[in-house]
């Protein structure tokens, strides 16, 4: 995947990611329009199909409200670059397939505006407006398994209705 | 075996396994699992797209109204909707319906429904809370939620544990939220991210059940994953008179491996104050002293219990809030409101200026009931003060314990108490 980075500090917290106010729906529809609302004002205007947050340490800190990635995948973001992530956070993005990579060395190599090519499955990340390749920290074995069967519903899914 | 921290030892034992080590990935069966208003709903609609139809265990499940409630718009009033029809389907006893509920985070330690041992997970990251009474607790999400609803069991990454280890008498009007806020200052938002606190020493041993909770509910603040205190007799004793009368004794093995100790002496400690935007951003009360406030807020599920109420009452009894600040007075359950009217608090809070709420997360979370407009400034017993957390993404919001809070408020400007009596 290729897309244009929106980059951020520490500690992006779940609140400006999508305010309690707007937590009282759950779908992707109700909540991408007010996605990151009180960080950035202008992020769901400009963000397109495909783009990708670049973040600092931390991120998805807060509460535990899946409303946070689902908002983040709602307006398009294709994947999340964080130094690290808050672990309700790490949790929900793999449960809902909101693609997540820890990759310090990536953060402090992309600008906002830069042009990141990625490579989900081997991790790799290349920014093609400066040059720039990493590998992300690679997922721990079982986790891959959850991600490879589409999330945690498809999981439990196959535990409760096992292939005959 | 080896030795083991108690995060480990819970772990192995709801794994089935000898012993576990940090890092290992595991399934572990669970002993409750948490949801509120605010949660459930999505975690119902994922259930049913995982082809479940039927709970696990209905004993398993605690449901819980104290988000937007009482209902604060159609689709507060339609997420309470869901989980009473959901409660009521899966035949859940644990359903707490409102004016009988409470904060969960209250509500499931005096309920009994959590014990020295368990481990539980909740669709609320102030599951951490359970640590008090020595339970593996954590916040996850909502898909989380429907997989232990629909499995009895979830996955964990076995955390390590950072030692934390607290001593010395604290000084009057310095509480345990003063020492959780300075104990996140030293380890920072991030400083316990993946992993597990353990609170020992004598400062620690010495704090009843609700100073307890103040401790173990902030942990997440730290990025931890629980915030875990050993059960003791203060324990037994609490959890003897919730009904609980199997509780046990459960401690580190003497030779566990820590991931590192933290030492605390907080013998000299000052009252406390975060400032916006993080909580980890606490300082001696003395450097933000004279911030206007316009709302001052005593309660949520970090400073909401009798002994917190206690410490304002003291200080605000005789006395009048200032009239340009509003004091809200938040009891977390219908049994603790019921003890402050029993005690003679509630009529001097109403007679000091403050208006007392149901029981609900309101405010903490800028959900209903108490939320800042633009520029607005307050001073709240909770737990988190992000940008637009409580209200308008410009107001700004101190965090301290009940004594700062209650001074505050009638000074209408942040106050040391040490100074005012």
């Amino acid at each position: 995947m290729e897309g244009t980075v929106f980059r951020y500090g520490d500690n992006i917290d779940t609140d400006v990611i999508i305010p309690a106010r707007y937590c009282t729906e759950y779908t992707a529809d109700k909540l991408a329009p007010h996605a990151l609302e009180d960080l950035d004002r202008t992020f769901v205007q400009r963000v397109k199909d495909g783009d990708i947050i670049v973040a600092g340490k931390n991120f998805g800190c807060g509460s535990s409200r899946e409303n946070a990635p689902i908002a983040i995948k709602g307006a398009g973001v294709a994947c999340v670059i964080a130094e690290s992530f808050a672990r309700i956070f790490y949790r929900n993005s793999i449960n809902i397939g909101l693609p997540i990579l820890e990759c310090p060395e990536a953060v402090q190599g992309s600008m906002e505006g830069d042009r990141l090519h990625i490579d989900i499955k081997t991790g790799e990340i290349e920014n093609l407006t400066q040059s720039g390749h990493w590998k992300a920290v690679a997922f721990p074995e079982g986790i891959q398994e959850i991600i490879s069967l589409g999330g945690l519903a498809a999981y439990v899914r196959a535990r409760l209705n096992p292939v005959k | 075996m080896s030795a083991m921290t108690i995060a480990e030892k819970i772990l192995a034992q709801h794994s089935g396994k000898e012993s576990v080590s940090p890092g290992d990935l595991l399934f572990a069966k669970v002993d409750r699992i948490l949801g509120t208003d605010v949660t459930a709903s999505l975690s119902i609609q994922v259930f049913k797209d995982m082809g479940a139809e039927k709970v696990f265990d209905p004993s398993l499940l605690v449901l819980v109204n104290d988000h937007f409630v009482p209902a604060k718009d159609i689709q507060a009033a339609q997420l309470s909707k869901n989980m009473r029809q959901f409660a009521h389907e899966q035949g859940v006893d644990a359903y707490f319906e409102v004016g009988r509920s409470g904060i969960c985070h209250s509500i499931v330690p005096d309920q009994g429904l959590v014990k020295p041992g368990d481990l539980l997970v909740g669709a609320d990251s102030h599951t951490c809370t359970y640590g008090a009474v020595g339970a593996l607790a954590t916040g996850v999400g909502s898909t989380d939620m429907a997989a232990a609803w629909a499995l009895g069991e979830l996955w964990f990454r076995v955390p390590s544990t950072i030692r934390v280890e607290v001593t010395g008498k604290l000084k009057p009007f310095v509480g345990a939220k003063d020492v959780i806020l300075h104990v996140i200052s030293k380890l920072g938002v991030d400083g316990a991210l993946y992993k597990v606190l353990e609170f020992h020493g004598d400062t620690i041993e010495a704090m009843n059940i609700d100073e307890r909770i103040t401790i173990s509910n902030m942990a997440v603040e730290a990025g931890a994953k629980s915030g875990i205190i050993p059960s003791d007799e203060i324990t037994l004793t609490y959890m003897k008179e919730v009904g609980v009368h199997d509780a046990q004794l459960l401690d580190a093995d003497p030779d566990a491996h820590y991931d590192s100790v933290l030492r605390v002496d907080v013998s000299d400690l000052k009252p406390q104050v975060a400032k916006p935007y993080l909580p980890s951003n606490a300082v001696d009360v003395d450097e933000v002293v004279g911030q206007q406030l316009e709302q001052v807020v005593i309660g949520s599920c970090t400073n909401g219990r009798v002994s917190d109420f206690e410490v304002a009452w003291r200080l605000l009894q005789g006395k009048k809030v200032h009239p340009s600040t509003r004091l809200l007075i938040i009891p977390s359950t219908r049994e603790i409101f019921q003890q402050l009217m029993a005690n003679g608090w509630a009529n001097d809070f109403v007679e000091a200026g403050a208006v007392i709420t149901p029981s609900t997360c309101g405010p903490c979370i800028g959900g209903h009931m108490g939320v800042l407009a633009e520029e607005e400034t307050g001073l709240y017993t909770t737990n988190r003060n992000f940008v637009g957390r409580n209200g308008h993404p410009t107001s700004k919001v101190f965090l301290s314990g009940p004594a700062v809070a209650a001074v505050s408020a009638i000074r209408g400007k942040i106050t040391n108490p040490e100074v005012m009596f």
